[in-house]
Protein backbone atom coordinates (compact mmCIF):
# COMPACT_ATOMS: atom_id res chain seq x y z
CA UNK A 1 0.00 0.00 0.00
CA UNK A 2 1.28 3.44 -0.73
CA UNK A 3 1.74 5.43 2.44
CA UNK A 4 2.21 8.69 0.70
CA UNK A 5 1.25 9.88 -2.71
CA UNK A 6 1.46 13.17 -4.50
CA UNK A 7 -0.16 13.44 -7.93
CA UNK A 8 0.14 16.07 -10.66
CA UNK A 9 1.64 18.53 -8.22
CA UNK A 10 2.18 21.98 -9.62
CA UNK A 11 3.74 24.91 -7.82
CA UNK A 12 5.07 28.19 -9.06
CA UNK A 13 6.59 31.20 -7.39
CA UNK A 14 5.58 34.13 -9.55
CA UNK A 15 6.64 33.30 -13.09
CA UNK A 16 8.91 30.50 -12.00
CA UNK A 17 7.34 27.06 -12.34
CA UNK A 18 9.10 25.06 -9.60
CA UNK A 19 7.06 21.88 -9.78
CA UNK A 20 5.77 20.75 -13.17
CA UNK A 21 3.17 18.05 -12.79
CA UNK A 22 5.10 15.93 -10.31
CA UNK A 23 3.71 12.54 -9.29
CA UNK A 24 5.37 10.22 -6.85
CA UNK A 25 4.21 7.58 -4.42
CA UNK A 26 6.04 5.89 -1.60
CA UNK A 27 5.27 2.44 -0.23
CA UNK A 28 5.50 1.30 3.35
CA UNK A 29 9.08 0.52 4.31
CA UNK A 30 10.49 2.12 1.20
CA UNK A 31 13.45 4.50 1.24
CA UNK A 32 13.41 7.05 -1.57
CA UNK A 33 16.32 9.37 -2.27
CA UNK A 34 15.66 12.52 -4.26
CA UNK A 35 18.68 13.97 -6.01
CA UNK A 36 19.23 16.72 -8.50
CA UNK A 37 20.73 20.16 -9.00
CA UNK A 38 19.84 23.10 -6.75
CA UNK A 39 16.69 24.84 -7.85
CA UNK A 40 15.44 21.62 -9.42
CA UNK A 41 12.40 21.53 -7.14
CA UNK A 42 13.52 18.90 -4.60
CA UNK A 43 13.02 21.01 -1.50
CA UNK A 44 9.80 22.52 -2.82
CA UNK A 45 8.44 19.02 -3.38
CA UNK A 46 9.25 18.16 0.23
CA UNK A 47 7.72 21.41 1.46
CA UNK A 48 4.53 20.73 -0.50
CA UNK A 49 4.44 17.16 0.80
CA UNK A 50 4.74 18.41 4.39
CA UNK A 51 2.26 21.23 3.74
CA UNK A 52 4.70 23.99 4.57
CA UNK A 53 3.92 25.20 1.07
CA UNK A 54 0.54 25.09 -0.65
CA UNK A 55 0.46 23.45 -4.06
CA UNK A 56 -1.22 25.34 -6.88
CA UNK A 57 -2.87 22.13 -8.01
CA UNK A 58 -2.61 18.41 -7.50
CA UNK A 59 -3.49 15.70 -5.03
CA UNK A 60 -1.76 14.92 -1.74
CA UNK A 61 -2.63 11.67 0.02
CA UNK A 62 -1.41 10.02 3.20
CA UNK A 63 -2.60 6.49 4.09
CA UNK A 64 -5.46 6.85 1.66
CA UNK A 65 -6.65 10.14 3.17
CA UNK A 66 -6.64 13.18 0.93
CA UNK A 67 -4.94 16.20 2.44
CA UNK A 68 -5.51 18.11 -0.79
CA UNK A 69 -7.36 17.37 -3.99
CA UNK A 70 -8.32 19.22 -7.18
CA UNK A 71 -11.37 21.41 -6.72
CA UNK A 72 -12.62 20.63 -10.22
CA UNK A 73 -11.98 24.16 -11.45
CA UNK A 74 -8.26 23.83 -12.01
CA UNK A 75 -7.43 24.80 -8.41
CA UNK A 76 -6.98 22.86 -5.23
CA UNK A 77 -8.86 22.37 -1.97
CA UNK A 78 -7.17 21.36 1.24
CA UNK A 79 -8.92 19.23 3.85
CA UNK A 80 -10.48 20.82 6.96
CA UNK A 81 -8.11 22.03 9.68
CA UNK A 82 -9.08 19.10 11.91
CA UNK A 83 -8.31 16.60 9.14
CA UNK A 84 -5.06 18.35 8.29
CA UNK A 85 -4.05 18.25 11.93
CA UNK A 86 -4.56 14.49 11.98
CA UNK A 87 -2.75 14.04 8.68
CA UNK A 88 0.18 16.15 9.94
CA UNK A 89 0.65 13.44 12.56
CA UNK A 90 1.38 10.87 9.84
CA UNK A 91 4.65 12.43 8.79
CA UNK A 92 7.77 13.94 10.27
CA UNK A 93 10.29 16.32 8.74
CA UNK A 94 13.96 16.74 9.49
CA UNK A 95 15.30 20.11 8.36
CA UNK A 96 18.62 21.05 6.88
CA UNK A 97 19.15 23.57 9.70
CA UNK A 98 17.68 21.33 12.42
CA UNK A 99 15.27 24.05 13.61
CA UNK A 100 15.43 22.82 17.17
CA UNK A 101 13.76 25.03 19.76
CA UNK A 102 16.73 26.86 21.32
CA UNK A 103 14.95 27.60 24.60
CA UNK A 104 14.07 23.95 25.22
CA UNK A 105 16.45 21.33 26.54
CA UNK A 106 17.20 18.27 24.43
CA UNK A 107 14.65 16.26 26.40
CA UNK A 108 11.95 18.92 26.11
CA UNK A 109 12.56 19.31 22.38
CA UNK A 110 11.81 15.61 22.02
CA UNK A 111 8.93 15.27 24.48
CA UNK A 112 6.99 18.51 24.24
CA UNK A 113 5.02 17.89 21.05
CA UNK A 114 4.06 14.27 21.92
CA UNK A 115 2.79 15.49 25.30
CA UNK A 116 1.23 18.82 24.33
CA UNK A 117 0.12 18.14 20.76
CA UNK A 118 -0.61 14.43 20.72
CA UNK A 119 -1.73 14.50 24.38
CA UNK A 120 0.05 11.24 25.07
CA UNK A 121 0.73 9.97 28.53
CA UNK A 122 3.75 11.72 30.00
CA UNK A 123 5.43 8.63 31.43
CA UNK A 124 5.00 6.77 28.14
CA UNK A 125 6.54 9.69 26.22
CA UNK A 126 9.44 9.86 28.68
CA UNK A 127 10.16 6.20 28.08
CA UNK A 128 10.02 6.63 24.31
CA UNK A 129 12.33 9.67 24.61
CA UNK A 130 14.81 7.75 26.76
CA UNK A 131 14.93 4.99 24.13
CA UNK A 132 15.42 7.49 21.31
CA UNK A 133 18.12 9.33 23.22
CA UNK A 134 19.99 6.07 23.68
CA UNK A 135 19.48 5.09 20.06
CA UNK A 136 20.78 8.45 18.85
CA UNK A 137 23.81 8.26 21.14
CA UNK A 138 22.75 11.31 23.12
CA UNK A 139 22.92 9.84 26.62
CA UNK A 140 23.87 12.45 29.19
CA UNK A 141 22.79 15.31 26.90
CA UNK A 142 19.15 15.37 28.06
CA UNK A 143 19.47 18.67 29.90
CA UNK A 144 21.70 20.40 27.37
CA UNK A 145 20.40 23.18 25.17
CA UNK A 146 20.79 22.92 21.39
CA UNK A 147 23.44 25.68 21.29
CA UNK A 148 25.67 23.57 23.52
CA UNK A 149 25.73 20.68 21.05
CA UNK A 150 27.62 20.04 17.82
CA UNK A 151 25.73 20.22 14.53
CA UNK A 152 25.71 16.45 14.27
CA UNK A 153 24.29 16.10 17.78
CA UNK A 154 21.68 18.75 17.04
CA UNK A 155 20.59 16.91 13.92
CA UNK A 156 20.32 13.68 15.92
CA UNK A 157 18.10 15.49 18.43
CA UNK A 158 15.99 16.74 15.50
CA UNK A 159 15.65 13.18 14.20
CA UNK A 160 14.68 11.97 17.68
CA UNK A 161 12.16 14.83 17.94
CA UNK A 162 10.56 13.74 14.66
CA UNK A 163 10.57 10.04 15.61
CA UNK A 164 9.01 10.68 19.02
CA UNK A 165 5.80 11.61 17.17
CA UNK A 166 5.60 8.05 15.80
CA UNK A 167 5.34 9.18 12.18
CA UNK A 168 4.45 6.71 9.44
CA UNK A 169 6.88 8.40 7.09
CA UNK A 170 9.88 10.61 7.68
CA UNK A 171 11.08 13.31 5.28
CA UNK A 172 14.64 14.60 5.32
CA UNK A 173 15.50 17.89 3.63
CA UNK A 174 19.24 17.74 2.95
CA UNK A 175 19.92 16.56 6.50
CA UNK A 176 23.70 16.75 6.19
CA UNK A 177 24.16 19.91 4.10
CA UNK A 178 24.79 22.13 7.11
CA UNK A 179 27.30 19.73 8.64
CA UNK A 180 31.05 19.24 8.43
CA UNK A 181 32.08 16.07 6.56
CA UNK A 182 33.01 14.20 9.73
CA UNK A 183 29.62 14.98 11.24
CA UNK A 184 27.84 13.96 8.05
CA UNK A 185 28.90 10.36 8.56
CA UNK A 186 27.22 10.09 11.95
CA UNK A 187 23.89 11.33 10.58
CA UNK A 188 24.08 8.99 7.60
CA UNK A 189 24.74 6.14 10.02
CA UNK A 190 21.61 7.03 11.96
CA UNK A 191 19.49 7.15 8.79
CA UNK A 192 20.95 3.84 7.64
CA UNK A 193 19.92 2.35 11.00
CA UNK A 194 16.37 3.60 10.49
CA UNK A 195 16.30 2.09 7.00
CA UNK A 196 17.25 -1.28 8.53
CA UNK A 197 14.25 -0.98 10.83
CA UNK A 198 12.07 -0.48 7.77
CA UNK A 199 11.23 3.15 8.50
CA UNK A 200 9.60 4.70 5.43
CA UNK A 201 11.73 7.66 4.40
CA UNK A 202 12.08 10.25 1.67
CA UNK A 203 15.49 11.87 1.68
CA UNK A 204 16.59 14.87 -0.35
CA UNK A 205 20.35 14.52 -0.48
CA UNK A 206 23.56 15.39 -2.27
CA UNK A 207 25.31 12.31 -0.89
CA UNK A 208 25.36 10.06 -3.94
CA UNK A 209 27.13 7.11 -2.41
CA UNK A 210 24.79 7.22 0.54
CA UNK A 211 21.77 7.34 -1.79
CA UNK A 212 23.21 4.37 -3.58
CA UNK A 213 23.49 2.16 -0.54
CA UNK A 214 20.54 3.18 1.50
CA UNK A 215 17.80 3.96 -1.02
CA UNK A 216 15.43 1.46 -2.59
CA UNK A 217 14.65 4.01 -5.25
CA UNK A 218 16.39 7.11 -6.52
CA UNK A 219 14.47 10.00 -8.06
CA UNK A 220 16.34 12.54 -10.16
CA UNK A 221 14.66 15.94 -10.39
CA UNK A 222 15.63 18.84 -12.59
CA UNK A 223 13.78 21.93 -13.78
CA UNK A 224 10.69 21.02 -11.81
CA UNK A 225 10.35 17.62 -13.48
CA UNK A 226 11.10 14.09 -12.40
CA UNK A 227 13.58 13.28 -15.12
CA UNK A 228 14.24 9.72 -14.13
CA UNK A 229 13.61 7.30 -11.30
CA UNK A 230 14.40 3.71 -10.52
CA UNK A 231 16.71 1.42 -8.63
CA UNK A 232 19.85 3.20 -7.40
CA UNK A 233 22.19 1.05 -9.46
CA UNK A 234 20.25 1.97 -12.60
CA UNK A 235 19.79 5.68 -12.01
CA UNK A 236 23.16 6.36 -10.43
CA UNK A 237 25.32 4.01 -12.45
CA UNK A 238 23.61 3.57 -15.79
CA UNK A 239 21.18 6.44 -16.16
CA UNK A 240 18.93 6.40 -19.18
CA UNK A 241 18.65 10.15 -19.45
CA UNK A 242 21.42 12.40 -20.62
CA UNK A 243 20.52 15.05 -18.05
CA UNK A 244 21.00 12.57 -15.23
CA UNK A 245 24.35 11.54 -16.67
CA UNK A 246 25.51 15.16 -16.92
CA UNK A 247 24.51 15.80 -13.30
CA UNK A 248 26.31 12.69 -12.09
CA UNK A 249 29.42 13.54 -14.10
CA UNK A 250 29.59 16.90 -12.43
CA UNK A 251 29.35 15.20 -9.08
CA UNK A 252 32.05 12.61 -9.59
CA UNK A 253 34.79 15.12 -10.37
CA UNK B 1 21.92 72.31 53.20
CA UNK B 2 22.53 70.63 56.52
CA UNK B 3 21.70 67.05 57.36
CA UNK B 4 18.43 67.80 59.17
CA UNK B 5 17.21 69.82 56.23
CA UNK B 6 18.27 67.05 53.85
CA UNK B 7 16.43 64.45 55.90
CA UNK B 8 13.30 66.56 56.03
CA UNK B 9 13.39 67.10 52.24
CA UNK B 10 13.86 63.36 51.80
CA UNK B 11 10.91 62.47 53.95
CA UNK B 12 8.69 65.02 52.18
CA UNK B 13 9.76 63.73 48.78
CA UNK B 14 9.12 60.17 49.88
CA UNK B 15 5.47 61.14 50.02
CA UNK B 16 5.49 61.66 46.26
CA UNK B 17 7.70 58.68 45.59
CA UNK B 18 4.80 56.32 46.30
CA UNK B 19 2.83 57.92 43.50
CA UNK B 20 5.80 57.76 41.16
CA UNK B 21 6.05 54.05 41.92
CA UNK B 22 2.33 53.67 41.33
CA UNK B 23 2.49 55.29 37.87
CA UNK B 24 5.55 53.20 37.08
CA UNK B 25 4.10 49.81 38.01
CA UNK B 26 0.58 50.43 36.69
CA UNK B 27 2.05 51.57 33.38
CA UNK B 28 4.24 48.48 33.10
CA UNK B 29 1.41 46.12 34.05
CA UNK B 30 -0.94 47.54 31.42
CA UNK B 31 1.38 48.68 28.65
CA UNK B 32 3.21 45.38 28.21
CA UNK B 33 0.18 43.17 27.44
CA UNK B 34 -1.26 46.05 25.43
CA UNK B 35 2.07 46.20 23.59
CA UNK B 36 1.68 42.52 22.64
CA UNK B 37 -1.70 43.39 21.19
CA UNK B 38 -0.20 46.33 19.30
CA UNK B 39 2.55 44.07 17.92
CA UNK B 40 -0.08 41.54 16.87
CA UNK B 41 -2.11 44.24 15.12
CA UNK B 42 0.98 45.69 13.50
CA UNK B 43 1.83 42.25 12.03
CA UNK B 44 -1.79 41.50 11.08
CA UNK B 45 -2.44 40.11 7.63
CA UNK B 46 -5.57 42.26 7.52
CA UNK B 47 -4.34 45.43 5.84
CA UNK B 48 -6.95 47.65 7.49
CA UNK B 49 -5.94 46.52 10.99
CA UNK B 50 -2.26 46.90 10.19
CA UNK B 51 -2.67 50.43 8.77
CA UNK B 52 -4.89 51.52 11.65
CA UNK B 53 -2.36 50.32 14.22
CA UNK B 54 0.42 52.00 12.24
CA UNK B 55 -1.42 55.32 12.32
CA UNK B 56 -2.10 55.04 16.05
CA UNK B 57 1.56 54.21 16.76
CA UNK B 58 2.65 57.10 14.58
CA UNK B 59 0.48 59.56 16.53
CA UNK B 60 1.48 58.20 19.94
CA UNK B 61 5.16 58.38 19.10
CA UNK B 62 4.95 61.61 17.17
CA UNK B 63 3.28 63.84 19.77
CA UNK B 64 4.44 64.78 23.28
CA UNK B 65 3.37 62.45 26.06
CA UNK B 66 2.45 65.53 28.07
CA UNK B 67 -0.07 66.54 25.43
CA UNK B 68 -1.48 63.00 25.32
CA UNK B 69 -2.01 63.09 29.08
CA UNK B 70 -3.92 66.37 28.73
CA UNK B 71 -6.05 64.92 25.91
CA UNK B 72 -6.91 61.84 27.98
CA UNK B 73 -7.74 63.95 31.03
CA UNK B 74 -9.94 66.54 29.32
CA UNK B 75 -11.33 64.16 26.69
CA UNK B 76 -14.42 63.08 28.69
CA UNK B 77 -15.26 66.71 29.42
CA UNK B 78 -15.07 67.79 25.78
CA UNK B 79 -16.76 64.68 24.40
CA UNK B 80 -19.39 63.90 27.03
CA UNK B 81 -19.35 67.04 29.16
CA UNK B 82 -18.51 64.88 32.19
CA UNK B 83 -17.26 66.43 35.36
CA UNK B 84 -13.58 65.73 35.97
CA UNK B 85 -13.10 64.21 39.43
CA UNK B 86 -9.76 63.97 41.17
CA UNK B 87 -9.83 60.19 40.96
CA UNK B 88 -10.15 60.62 37.19
CA UNK B 89 -6.95 62.69 37.34
CA UNK B 90 -5.09 59.65 38.57
CA UNK B 91 -6.85 57.35 36.11
CA UNK B 92 -6.01 59.68 33.23
CA UNK B 93 -2.34 59.61 34.15
CA UNK B 94 -2.32 55.79 34.20
CA UNK B 95 -4.29 55.49 30.95
CA UNK B 96 -2.18 58.08 29.15
CA UNK B 97 1.10 56.48 30.19
CA UNK B 98 -0.08 52.93 29.46
CA UNK B 99 -1.27 53.75 25.96
CA UNK B 100 1.83 55.74 25.10
CA UNK B 101 4.20 53.05 26.34
CA UNK B 102 2.15 50.32 24.66
CA UNK B 103 2.98 51.95 21.33
CA UNK B 104 6.72 51.82 22.04
CA UNK B 105 6.64 48.32 23.52
CA UNK B 106 4.50 47.18 20.59
CA UNK B 107 7.18 48.19 18.10
CA UNK B 108 9.91 46.57 20.18
CA UNK B 109 7.91 43.34 20.52
CA UNK B 110 7.18 43.31 16.80
CA UNK B 111 10.90 43.55 16.00
CA UNK B 112 11.48 40.73 18.51
CA UNK B 113 8.87 38.50 16.93
CA UNK B 114 10.20 39.18 13.45
CA UNK B 115 13.69 38.20 14.58
CA UNK B 116 12.55 34.66 15.45
CA UNK B 117 13.75 32.55 12.50
CA UNK B 118 10.94 31.32 10.20
CA UNK B 119 12.33 27.79 10.63
CA UNK B 120 11.00 27.84 14.20
CA UNK B 121 7.46 28.33 12.94
CA UNK B 122 7.92 25.65 10.31
CA UNK B 123 9.19 23.15 12.87
CA UNK B 124 6.23 23.95 15.12
CA UNK B 125 3.83 23.52 12.22
CA UNK B 126 5.20 20.15 11.17
CA UNK B 127 5.02 18.98 14.80
CA UNK B 128 1.35 19.94 14.83
CA UNK B 129 1.44 22.79 17.37
CA UNK B 130 -1.65 24.98 17.14
CA UNK B 131 -1.23 28.68 16.43
CA UNK B 132 -1.80 29.55 20.08
CA UNK B 133 0.66 26.91 21.28
CA UNK B 134 3.23 28.10 18.76
CA UNK B 135 2.84 31.66 19.99
CA UNK B 136 3.12 30.97 23.72
CA UNK B 137 5.54 28.04 23.64
CA UNK B 138 7.84 28.88 20.75
CA UNK B 139 7.82 32.47 19.53
CA UNK B 140 6.89 34.41 22.66
CA UNK B 141 9.74 33.09 24.87
CA UNK B 142 12.28 33.67 22.11
CA UNK B 143 10.92 37.16 21.48
CA UNK B 144 11.22 38.01 25.20
CA UNK B 145 14.87 37.13 25.29
CA UNK B 146 15.64 39.25 22.25
CA UNK B 147 13.84 42.37 23.42
CA UNK B 148 15.29 42.71 26.92
CA UNK B 149 17.91 45.36 26.01
CA UNK B 150 15.48 47.75 24.23
CA UNK B 151 12.80 47.10 26.86
CA UNK B 152 15.32 48.05 29.56
CA UNK B 153 15.81 51.36 27.77
CA UNK B 154 12.08 52.01 27.76
CA UNK B 155 11.63 51.05 31.39
CA UNK B 156 14.42 53.42 32.42
CA UNK B 157 12.86 56.18 30.35
CA UNK B 158 9.53 55.46 32.01
CA UNK B 159 11.03 56.04 35.46
CA UNK B 160 11.98 59.55 34.40
CA UNK B 161 8.85 60.16 32.34
CA UNK B 162 6.66 59.67 35.41
CA UNK B 163 7.58 63.28 36.22
CA UNK B 164 5.42 64.37 33.26
CA UNK B 165 2.36 63.61 35.39
CA UNK B 166 2.81 67.15 36.69
CA UNK B 167 1.03 68.23 33.48
CA UNK B 168 -2.18 67.02 35.14
CA UNK B 169 -1.16 68.39 38.52
CA UNK B 170 -0.82 64.87 39.81
CA UNK B 171 1.63 65.29 42.65
CA UNK B 172 4.17 62.59 42.11
CA UNK B 173 7.74 62.95 43.31
CA UNK B 174 8.98 65.59 40.89
CA UNK B 175 5.91 67.80 41.19
CA UNK B 176 6.28 67.62 44.94
CA UNK B 177 9.99 68.44 44.76
CA UNK B 178 9.20 71.52 42.70
CA UNK B 179 6.60 72.62 45.23
CA UNK B 180 9.05 72.18 48.10
CA UNK B 181 11.76 74.00 46.13
CA UNK B 182 9.39 76.91 45.49
CA UNK B 183 8.32 77.05 49.11
CA UNK B 184 11.92 77.02 50.39
CA UNK B 185 13.29 79.16 47.55
CA UNK B 186 15.97 76.54 47.24
CA UNK B 187 16.72 74.15 44.39
CA UNK B 188 18.16 71.46 46.68
CA UNK B 189 14.88 69.46 46.73
CA UNK B 190 15.16 69.04 42.94
CA UNK B 191 18.60 67.51 43.34
CA UNK B 192 17.31 65.23 46.05
CA UNK B 193 14.55 64.14 43.65
CA UNK B 194 17.24 63.54 41.00
CA UNK B 195 19.06 61.32 43.46
CA UNK B 196 15.87 59.34 44.02
CA UNK B 197 15.37 58.84 40.27
CA UNK B 198 18.97 57.76 39.90
CA UNK B 199 18.75 55.17 42.67
CA UNK B 200 15.42 53.94 41.33
CA UNK B 201 16.92 53.48 37.88
CA UNK B 202 20.01 51.87 39.30
CA UNK B 203 17.76 49.22 40.85
CA UNK B 204 15.72 48.92 37.64
CA UNK B 205 18.85 48.38 35.54
CA UNK B 206 20.10 45.80 38.02
CA UNK B 207 16.81 43.89 37.94
CA UNK B 208 16.68 43.98 34.14
CA UNK B 209 20.20 42.62 34.02
CA UNK B 210 19.13 39.74 36.27
CA UNK B 211 16.19 39.04 33.97
CA UNK B 212 18.47 39.15 30.94
CA UNK B 213 20.81 36.65 32.59
CA UNK B 214 17.89 34.43 33.53
CA UNK B 215 16.49 34.45 30.01
CA UNK B 216 19.96 33.86 28.57
CA UNK B 217 20.02 30.34 30.00
CA UNK B 218 20.03 28.72 26.61
CA UNK B 219 23.16 30.25 25.15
Amino acid sequence: MSLFEIKNAKKSFGDLQVLNDISISVDEGEVVAIIGPSGGGKSTLLRCATMLERMDSGTLTYLGEDAARPDGAGGITYASPADLKRITGYFGLVFQNFNLFPHYSVLKNITDAPICVQKRDKSEVMKVAADLIRKMGLEGKEDYYPQQLSGGQQQRVAIARALAMNPQILFFDEPTSALDPELTAEILRVIRGLAKEKMTMVIVTHEMSFAKDVADRVVFMDGGYIVEQGRPEDVLVNPKEERTQRFLDRFSN
Amino acid sequence: MDLTNFMSICSQIMGGFGRTLLIFFITLIFSMPLGLLVARGRMSSVTLVKRLVQVIISILRGTPLMLQLIVVFYGPYFIFGSKLSSSWRMMAVMIGFSINYAAYFGEIFRAGFEAVPPGQLEAARVLGYSKIQTYWKITFPQMCKRVIPPVTNEVITLVKDTSLAFALAYTEMFTLAKQIAAAQSNIAPLFVAGLFYYIFNFVVAWIMELIEKKLGYYN
